[in-house]
């Protein structure tokens, strides 16, 4: 049936356009949750994969943290062999479906890809979402064998990319496995965090679901630092590892931020995700809604928030950013979805206070108008205030989407676990910290980051905690 | 699942409720609280651990109905079950031997969170004293319990049916005039009683310790909804708390950050009224 053995030549292939991602109507779909790209039907994946060159050397694959057979799982598309493509690609990665949704794949294995060089790289990230989705809608994957039993246990604390990862890689090699989740829902960030419209929370859950086939217990409601701490672990399990995120969020350190109907972006989102507050009250968590809404920031957390209060009636939704459009860290695909669906764009802007009334509740953000002036070290030109250019944009509700930071629970209760000075914890290359035995990665040891960066670092870990359970060996150099 | 082992009604919308949570007993110290959520589209709400056996597995917690998932709680029943109960969370309090008397100042169910808290300072070696406070003596709780952790245990009612005529704030003051060497102050309840208990001890020097309640969502740091301002910074309540120093507290901004949802607690509040009983949220 090799449909890609009918050798196209490359001319061919190169000829052929990449193609494109059905998306809801942007005036629908701001009245829905839905997820908003559509993905692809059978034809139009296959039609892709054919554009894929089956590289020898996959300069794709040198820049995916997953280490995905890009070209092997490509070339089962091409051949119509959907499920061996979504086995290939689940051997890699325990989160397909969610990385070909919200990887950043321009920055990522679509930026080294030889075909992009003079033409539109493959579409890597959408053939991954569609060979993964087919595995979980269409015809199951058979789970795949784990080797006999080692007898050694393992705790993960935190059921997010990382600890997912880290947890299905070592239940594979035969380890015993439990997963431990401070929340009532595994996923981390896929699910408090990231909209339904972007990433269905139904495909994290199938996901998960795997890893737990495979034979990982999954504890929810169980707070490391509280319920437990890392030295209780210790002395059940034979090694643990972290994977708890940078779960607390930043604020901006301004007057009035903590007026009513300012938000964490984090808050924000978990009450409308994991708390489902859109459906109030049948859901009971309650959330802010309607009116003027403004965000503050421009990366991938402020699109969301920005979209989803969109989504809940507000009858405006303004970012406000320091920068100028091409400085937005947003994915460029999130970004003219936002702009497809209204949201207004102000740049060169910088909030300097908020604005309440006499119920406390907020009424508007000070700004201050910025201009660029030199780039700085990370290559982007600084913002500066440019003197009384004072303004006020009015607000019935305010996101502050700047970032996130650690959260110091974890660390603050366990003994000989270094971390620096912004509370990230101090780990090596394979997420070895400075307490024998105890392994971290993904966002708390990076800093916020990505899902895929997190999935790399629990592979990494999850090889160098294997190491460990058969040698016990800890490198001298990181105890000093 | 969390099996709820018994229920008592304490005063009119007063329940004391134990429930199993081994994990929760096994590590729980006073000062600490828990997140229950109670069925699938339930809220996640904080409730102080009045009480503990970490042998046995259970919890004690002590809660008023004031709103949509407290009303609800109220009518479960010993056998029926608690989806999710997450915990302890917030920091134990800091207990320690002090240099002269200790006062738990208790308001509404502040009498029962309160309770862990002035039994650790007795178990400690201090001289102890509470001070409960009520509208009228049939909404009391707890004065037994108290009695069996304090040297002294006085009692206010508004409206004068039982002990002193008046509120906690006068049967403090009271104790100051007669000389009572207090060290540390320790106020449990509504805001608005925390706030003036901290104002009468400013000009006194004496520390007075508050457990703050904030809104909260996750009780685990990750949000920011519990967050207050402490002698000008701003500080999550649940991770970083939940006691403070009750003198640096912005007291006005907590008080109107607790009511941020009044209008949708009554929508809630209505419709849990009508639907109560068939938990009615789609997922
Ligand atoms: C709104 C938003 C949008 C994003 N969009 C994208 C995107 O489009 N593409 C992309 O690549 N990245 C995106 N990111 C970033 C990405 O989600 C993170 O980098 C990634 O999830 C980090 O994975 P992690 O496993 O390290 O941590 P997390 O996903 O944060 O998971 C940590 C888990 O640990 C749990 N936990 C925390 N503390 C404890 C404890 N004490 N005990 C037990 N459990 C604990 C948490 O509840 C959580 O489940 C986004 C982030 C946000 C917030
Ligand atoms: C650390 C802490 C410990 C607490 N301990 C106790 C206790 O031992 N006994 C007790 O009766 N109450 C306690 N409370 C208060 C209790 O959490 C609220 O009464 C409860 O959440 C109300 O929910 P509801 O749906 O019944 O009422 P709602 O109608 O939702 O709210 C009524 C009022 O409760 C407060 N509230 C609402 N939602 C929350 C929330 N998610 N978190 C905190 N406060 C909220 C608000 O001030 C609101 O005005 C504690 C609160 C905190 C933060
Ligand atoms: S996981 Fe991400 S980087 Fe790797 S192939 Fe998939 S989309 Fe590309
Ligand atoms: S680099 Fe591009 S063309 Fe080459 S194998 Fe990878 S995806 Fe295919
Ligand atoms: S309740 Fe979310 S940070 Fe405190």
């Amino acid at each position: 049936m090799s449909d890609y053995s009918k050798n196209l030549t490359i001319a061919e292939r190169c000829a052929i356009p990449r193609q494109p991602m059905p998306h809801q109507d942007p005036v629908e779909r701001i009245s829905n949750f839905n997820e908003v790209a559509l993905g692809w039907d059978k034809d139009t994946a296959v039609e892709e994969a054919h554009r894929c060159l089956l590289c020898k050397t996959p300069k794709c694959v040198t820049n995916c943290p997953a280490e995905i057979d890009i070209p092997g799982f490509i070339r089962k598309i091409a051949d119509g062999n959907f499920l061996e493509s979504a086995r290939i690609l689940r051997a890699s990665s325990a989160l397909p479906a969610v990385c070909g949704r919200v990887c950043p794949q321009e920055s990522q294995c679509e930026l080294t890809c030889s075909l992009g060089k003079k033409y539109q790289p493959v579409a890597i990230g959408r053939l991954e979402r569609f060979a993964s989705d087919y595995a979980l809608f269409e015809e199951e994957l058979p789970i795949p064998d784990t080797a006999p039993p080692t007898g050694k246990r393992v705790a993960v604390v935190g059921a997010g990319p990382a600890g997912i990862t880290v947890a299905g890689d070592l239940v594979k090699l035969g380890h015993e496995v439990t997963l431990f989740e401070a929340l009532h829902e595994p996923g981390g960030v896929l699910v408090y965090g990231i909209p339904e419209f972007r990433l269905p929370k139904e495909i994290v859950r199938l996901e998960l679901e795997v890893i737990q086939k495979l034979g990982v217990r999954l504890v929810k409601n169980f707070v490391v630092g509280r319920t437990a701490t890392v030295d209780d672990l210790l002395e059940e399990f034979d090694a643990v590892f972290l994977g708890n995120g940078a779960g607390a969020p930043k604020f901006l350190g301004i007057p009035g931020e903590n007026l009513n109907g300012v938000y964490s972006a984090s808050e924000y989102l978990t009450r409308c995700n994991l708390m489902k507050s859109h459906n109030f009250p049948g859901n009971s968590t309650p959330v802010a809604e309607g009116g003027k809404v403004v965000v503050l920031g421009g990366g991938n957390v402020a699109m969301d928030a920005v979209r989803m209060s969109l989504r809940l009636g507000a009858d405006e939704a303004t970012i406000l950013y320091r920068r100028s459009r091409k400085e937005l860290p947003a994915r460029i695909e999130e970004i003219e979805n936002a702009e497809a669906e209204g949201v207004n764009f102000n740049y060169l802007v910088n909030p300097v206070r908020f604005i309440g009334n006499e119920q406390n509740w907020v009424t508007g953000v000070e700004c201050l108008r910025m201009e660029l002036g030199e780039p700085d070290s990370s290559g982007r030109c600084r913002p500066l205030p440019v003197k009384g250019s004072e303004f006020v944009v009015p607000a019935e509700m305010v996101i502050v989407a700047i970032g996130q930071s650690a959260n110091p629970i974890v660390a603050s209760t366990a003994t000989g676990i270094e971390t620096d000075e912004r509370g990230y914890f101090i780990a090596d290359d394979d997420g070895r910290t400075t307490k024998p035995g105890v392994f971290a990665g993904g966002d708390i040891v990076t800093g916020a980051a990505t899902v895929i960066l997190a999935i790399g670092a629990g592979k990494k870990s999850a090889r160098a905690i294997h190491d460990y359970l058969g040698d016990s060996r800890w490198p001298a150099e990181i105890l000093s | 699942m969390h099996t709820i082992l018994s229920k008592k009604i304490l005063t009119e919308r007063t329940w004391h409720m134990r429930v199993a949570a081994p994990l929760v007993a096994r590590k729980c110290c006073a000062g600490q609280f828990i997140m229950l959520r109670i069925h699938e589209s339930g809220e996640r709400i904080p409730l102080t651990i009045a009480d503990w056996d970490r042998a046995a597995g259970f919890i004690d917690i002590y809660f008023q109905e004031i709103g949509a998932t407290t009303e609800l709680l109220a009518t479960l029943e010993p056998g029926d079950t608690i989806l999710d109960v997450v915990g302890p969370l917030g920091n134990p309090s800091h207990v320690e031997k002090i240099d002269g008397t200790f006062v738990m100042v208790g308001g509404g169910f502040g009498i029962a969170a309160g309770y862990p808290v002035a039994r650790a300072f007795k178990e400690a070696g201090n001289r102890v004293v509470a001070v409960l406070g009520a509208k009228t003596r049939k909404l009391l709780i707890c004065e037994e319990m108290l009695k069996s952790v304090c040297d002294e245990v006085y009692v206010a009612t508004n409206d004068g049916s039982y002990g002193t005529q008046g509120l906690v704030s006068d049967v403090l003051q009271g104790l100051l005039d007669e000389g009572e060497d207090i060290r540390l102050v320790y106020p449990v309840g509504p805001p608005i009683m925390m706030k003036i208990i901290s104002q009468m001890t400013l000009p006194h020097k004496i520390k007075t310790i508050v457990s703050l309640n904030s809104i909260m969502v996750d009780g685990t740091g990750m949000c920011g909804s519990c967050r207050v301002t402490v002698a000008g910074k701003t500080r999550f309540v649940c991770s970083e708390g939940i006691d403070f120093d009750g003198h640096e507290v912005n007291w006005d901004e907590m008080m109107s950050r607790q009511k941020m949802y009044g209008r949708q607690e009554a929508v809630a509040l209505s419709h849990h009224h009508e639907h109560g009983a068939c938990w009615g949220g789609a997922r």
